[in-house]
């Protein structure tokens, strides 16, 4: 498995096409060349955090500043940022834009992963999170800005699941 | 040393700053000091109130951003220091209120209660260069004014008596609070001749 250099660029471009200026993050192998860009832009300003409960805070933060934000996790961030979700984001009506790469689920390898990935739907469903699934590189830009809108319209956090089509060759 | 006390003294400085607050008693004392605009009370999600903080402060440059928490909401995202050492926002005063509780919930002991953990010493350990602890009124107010004339990170541990106010209650919602917080934190940014950007649906048909 390697992770895809070109499609990675096609997420971060389509990031930056949907006027994204802020990104939250926490590491993980498919996110790893995507940030590794948002890093070298000097147009994107990259807060990585150490867990990703706290980007929901910092998204919210961004948003009240008036600040166009994505936030970058996998799937287990999610799980573990799932009260600030709750409590914060659909408490107080705030949006967020996720992009959450789903580890676990069809060919993975990985047995850690795979407990992660088959829930995260059901989740995701539980929570009332819209969500899609990114799996074309041709699509994704539009995706992503039409994720970003929707968050924005509807006051709540929504969430672009990347694939294992799209994030690996 | 009363967290109200501490409060009364720095409202005249913080009135017209961007304020985050922590739930129940300690959101509800500097309600009751008088609601600004500019005040954020995070109700329920403990230990994101210097998240919310780091989020603003990064972004808006030209505000001092002041973030009230507590022990027990701290204890819970104590990575948080790493990441604002980090990122070290020179415009972000995180005060940290130590009564050794979890008042708002019942009064329940917290890690802090027996004085073995030591918030400032994490702070300090995580990377913040200026993190100090305060168990006098003065001493608060002293390192509260250092704090404001700095352009760095600063963390103030206060160590205040658990107690809180008697009576609760807020006259708005909670999103209501969130909307009138993001047009005045807005209001203000634009002041500095920021445009926001466009808002889904202004452009096009419906
Ligand atoms: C995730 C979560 N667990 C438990 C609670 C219940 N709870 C409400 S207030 C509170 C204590 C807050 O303590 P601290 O931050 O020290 O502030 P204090 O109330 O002492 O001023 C707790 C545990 C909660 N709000 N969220």
């Amino acid at each position: 498995m390697t992770v895809s250099y070109d499609n990675s660029k096609a997420v971060f471009e389509g990031i930056k096409a949907a006027g994204i200026t802020s990104i939250s993050a926490l590491p993980e192998t498919w996110l790893g060349l995507l940030l590794q860009r948002a890093e070298d832009d000097p147009d994107v300003d990259l807060i990585q955090v150490a867990k990703e409960e706290e980007a929901i805070g910092v998204a919210a933060g961004a948003y009240f500043a008036g600040e166009p934000h994505v936030l970058l996790m996998q799937n287990h961030g999610f799980f573990g940022a799932m009260n600030g979700i709750i409590s914060l984001a659909q408490l107080y009506s705030i949006p967020l834009c996720m992009l959450i790469a789903v580890r676990g689920h069809w060919g993975e390898p990985y047995p850690w992963h795979t407990r992660g990935g088959i829930v995260t739907e059901g989740l995701l469903r539980a929570l009332n999170i819209p969500y899609e699934h990114a799996r074309d590189p041709e699509a994704v830009a539009k995706q992503i800005a039409e994720a970003y809108t929707f968050s924005r319209s509807s006051l709540s956090p929504v969430a672009l699941l990347l694939t294992r089509d799209l994030m690996e060759d | 040393m009363e967290r109200a006390k501490c409060l009364e003294l720095i409202y005249p400085e913080i009135e017209d700053k961007l304020v985050v607050t922590i739930m129940g008693a300690c959101a509800q004392e500097l309600y009751d000091l008088g609601h600004r605009e500019s005040f954020f009370y995070l109700q329920h999600a403990m230990g994101l109130a210097s998240s919310i903080g780091l989020g603003l402060a990064r972004h808006l440059p030209h505000e001092k951003v002041i973030v009230l928490d507590g022990d027990g909401s701290a204890l819970m995202n104590l990575g948080t220091f790493a990441t604002l050492a980090r990122y070290r926002p020179s415009n972000l005063v995180h005060i940290i209120f130590d009564n050794g509780s979890l008042l708002s919930t019942g009064g329940f002991d917290s890690h802090t209660t027996a004085g073995i953990t030591d918030l400032a010493a994490i702070a300090r350990g995580a990377g913040i260069e200026h993190a100090v602890s305060v168990t006098e009124t003065m001493g608060f107010g002293e390192a509260f004014v250092e704090a404001m004339e700095r352009a760095d990170l600063s963390v103030i541990v206060a160590h205040v008596d658990a107690v809180g106010p008697d009576i609760y209650g807020m006259d708005f919602a909670l999103p209501e609070n969130a909307f009138r917080f993001k047009r005045c934190v807005q209001e203000r940014r634009a002041a500095t001749g920021w445009k926001p950007p466009p808002r889904p649906g202004s452009v096009g048909s419906a």
